[in-house]
């Protein structure tokens, strides 16, 4: 490369660079703003948000607001809901679907191709078309307005089987038959042997699961009447139009705490959270 | 390591059918032990309802529980409905505006990807947190940056003269405004999709291009996005299939009491308000069959077009 296209090329980089940074940061203040206003407001009093001219900085922080959240709200029943719902929900697939996509992708057993066709072929299947017959089901069971209700279909997984098929797909084949040669049980196979290489893999599908059970509206809507019985995500949701409720930096501190887990987690984990999610697109 | 695989090919090849052989004999009942609990759940949870919904569609609920069977008399009463049009347009409208993110996505991707960007890590996250954030939970706050009286939209569009409307209970603005939330939602995962596609351009690419003295607008419009469009694509579908299935954002910015919900209602609103707002899962079944078409209609026709537009080298 000659002295005047690395020169060129170095001068275009930096004009670029100056132009990026001024779109991305602007594009990143927007993306932020919601998220900062929510804690600001949070802070604040009643009538500092409802003041015509927006109150950007609380006068004085009403760290009260927080602890009014508690008094208004069953919010430490609904917190402890959405974290069961969550974790169940996260071992529940991790177990289920490893196993399940380990023996599709690794053993063979009579209509293994066609049954896990018809697994996969739910992937097409929008979830309003089961939401009715699995609130019959659940009402059948007496499940409404329990956890175990809430827990129930999002213990099983079409895609988290998916996930999981492919990646057993891709491992190689000696370990898994030296480890059978030295007679271990497919069992023992599966759990010392194979589980440890698709930990990648196994990241996805926790993250993607916490961030699905956690964010889920419409089935805990549907299978849950009473505020107390709701995770938080149906709990914030009943607020709106709750003429009780009209206290916004109340309501605002609810929202920021039901996010704060989540967005806490997103900071720690990002790159595996993004990777995750980039693959779970392949969906 | 890595001349390994190629030393191993041909044994490994004789090997895997001997495996192969052995596996089948050996197996036995552990394939059904490994696949059953996830099957047993699929099948009570996800196949059965599905077949349960088709046969609900075509029923009348009782008011003390029972069906009855009608025939296609859902399906008569949804094609004549109003309000069925109403949910499909605002649906449509939805999308058509959320869809507007991707181009946006594609500059804000391409720039995020500037070699040796300071802050990369920092913008990607904070573009992220709206698509992973709660939806009822960040609706909390737009409902009040919509608020027509003392709302922070309102209050900038004042300062350019403009007397904003009242976002969330106005009918057709309200649409809007919860496309405007679904864009703001959904732009961080259009970006890393797009970001891991724009990863693998050769920079030869762009490296020959510079040479050539293509400014930097030539090759963003000659190399980047005809290279990119596979991933374009991929969004396009991906964000085309959840905008349709519009519920969390549209329910929590509007709330379930605002009189303006019947004009304002998209598709998988109105299945809810049937089904368990007003109790009629007959109809309800029967619309969410209509969803299902509709969404593998729009599927096949992406990929129907696809042929016209994207790029497969």
């Amino acid at each position: 490369m000659t002295d005047v296209a690395i020169r060129r090329r170095r001068g275009g980089r930096r004009g670029s660079h100056v132009l990026a940074h001024v779109v991305l940061g602007v594009g990143g203040v927007l993306m932020a703003f919601p998220f900062v206003w929510q804690i600001l407001m949070s802070l604040s009093t009643n009538a500092e948000v409802q003041s015509v001219t927006p109150h950007f900085w609380p006068s004085e922080l009403h760290w009260e607001n927080y602890a009014v959240v508690f008094e208004r709200l069953p919010f430490v029943s609904q917190l402890r809901t959405s974290v069961l719902i969550t974790v169940i929900r996260t071992l529940a697939q991790i177990l289920l679907c490893t196993l399940a996509g380990y023996a599709f992708a690794r053993m063979r057993f009579f209509g293994r191709g066609y049954i896990l066709g018809i697994v996969l072929s739910i992937l097409m299947v929008p979830s309003q078309v089961y939401l009715i017959s699995q609130y019959q089901i659940v009402q059948g069971l007496g499940w409404l307005n329990t956890l175990i209700g809430i827990v129930a279909p999002g213990l099983f997984s079409a895609f988290g089987t998916f996930l999981m098929y492919t990646a057993f797909q891709n491992l190689p084949d000696e370990l898994e038959e030296a480890a059978r040669l030295d007679g271990a049980s497919p069992l023992r196979v599966f759990w010392n042997v194979m589980l440890p290489l698709v930990r990648p893999s196994i990241n996805v599908l926790a993250i993607l699961t916490a961030l699905w059970s956690w964010n889920e509206l419409l089935w805990p809507l549907v299978v849950t009447t009473y505020q107390e019985n709701m995770p938080l995500s149906a709990g914030l949701a009943t607020l709106v139009g709750d003429k009780n409720n009209t206290s916004y930096p109340v309501i605002m501190g609810a929202s920021v705490m039901a996010l704060a887990p989540i967005l806490i987690l997103f900071i720690a984990l990002q790159r595996k959270v993004i990777d995750g999610l980039a693959f779970s697109g392949m969906k | 390591m890595s001349s390994a695989p190629a030393r191993l090919r041909p044994a490994r090849a004789t090997r895997r059918g001997g495996a192969e052989a052995q596996a089948r004999r050996r197996d036995g009942a552990w394939p059904w032990l490994f696949v059953l609990p996830l099957l047993i759940g699929i099948a009570t949870f996800y196949l059965w309802p599905i077949l349960q919904t088709f046969y609900f569609s075509f029923t009348e609920w009782g008011v003390f529980g029972g069906t009855t069977w009608t025939g296609i008399d859902n399906y008569a009463r949804l094609v004549v409905d109003p309000k069925l049009y109403q949910s499909i347009g605002n649906t449509l409208l939805y999308t058509a505006i959320v869809l507007l993110g991707i181009p946006i996505a594609v500059v804000l991707a391409t720039l995020l990807n500037t070699p040796g960007l300071r802050f990369a890590a920092v913008y990607r996250v904070l573009f992220f947190l709206p698509y992973i954030a709660m939806p009822t939970a960040v609706a909390m706050v737009w409902r009040i940056i919509f608020n027509g009286d003392f709302g922070v939209l309102n209050w900038v569009l004042s300062l350019v003269g403009i007397d904003g409307p009242y976002w969330t209970s106005t009918p057709g603005v309200a649409l809007v405004a919860v496309a405007i939330v679904g864009l703001w939602s959904s732009l961080g995962f259009a970006i890393i999709v797009l970001g891991a596609g724009l990863k693998a351009i050769p920079p030869e690419y762009y490296e020959a291009a510079e040479l050539d003295g293509a400014s930097a607008w030539r090759r963003f419009t000659s190399i980047t996005v005809p290279l990119l469009t596979p991933s374009i694509f991929f969004v396009t579908v991906v964000t085309t299939i959840s905008s349709f299935q519009l519920f969390d954002l549209l329910y929590a910015i509007l709330g379930s009491s605002n009189p303006i919900v019947p004009k304002s209602m998209s598709l998988v609103y109105f299945f809810y308000r049937e089904g368990f707002t007003l109790g009629d899962k007959g109809y309800a079944a029967a619309i969410a069959m209509v969803i299902l078409a509709i969404i593998g209609m729009a599927t096949l026709v992406q990929f129907r077009l696809q042929r016209k537009w994207v790029v497969n080298d």
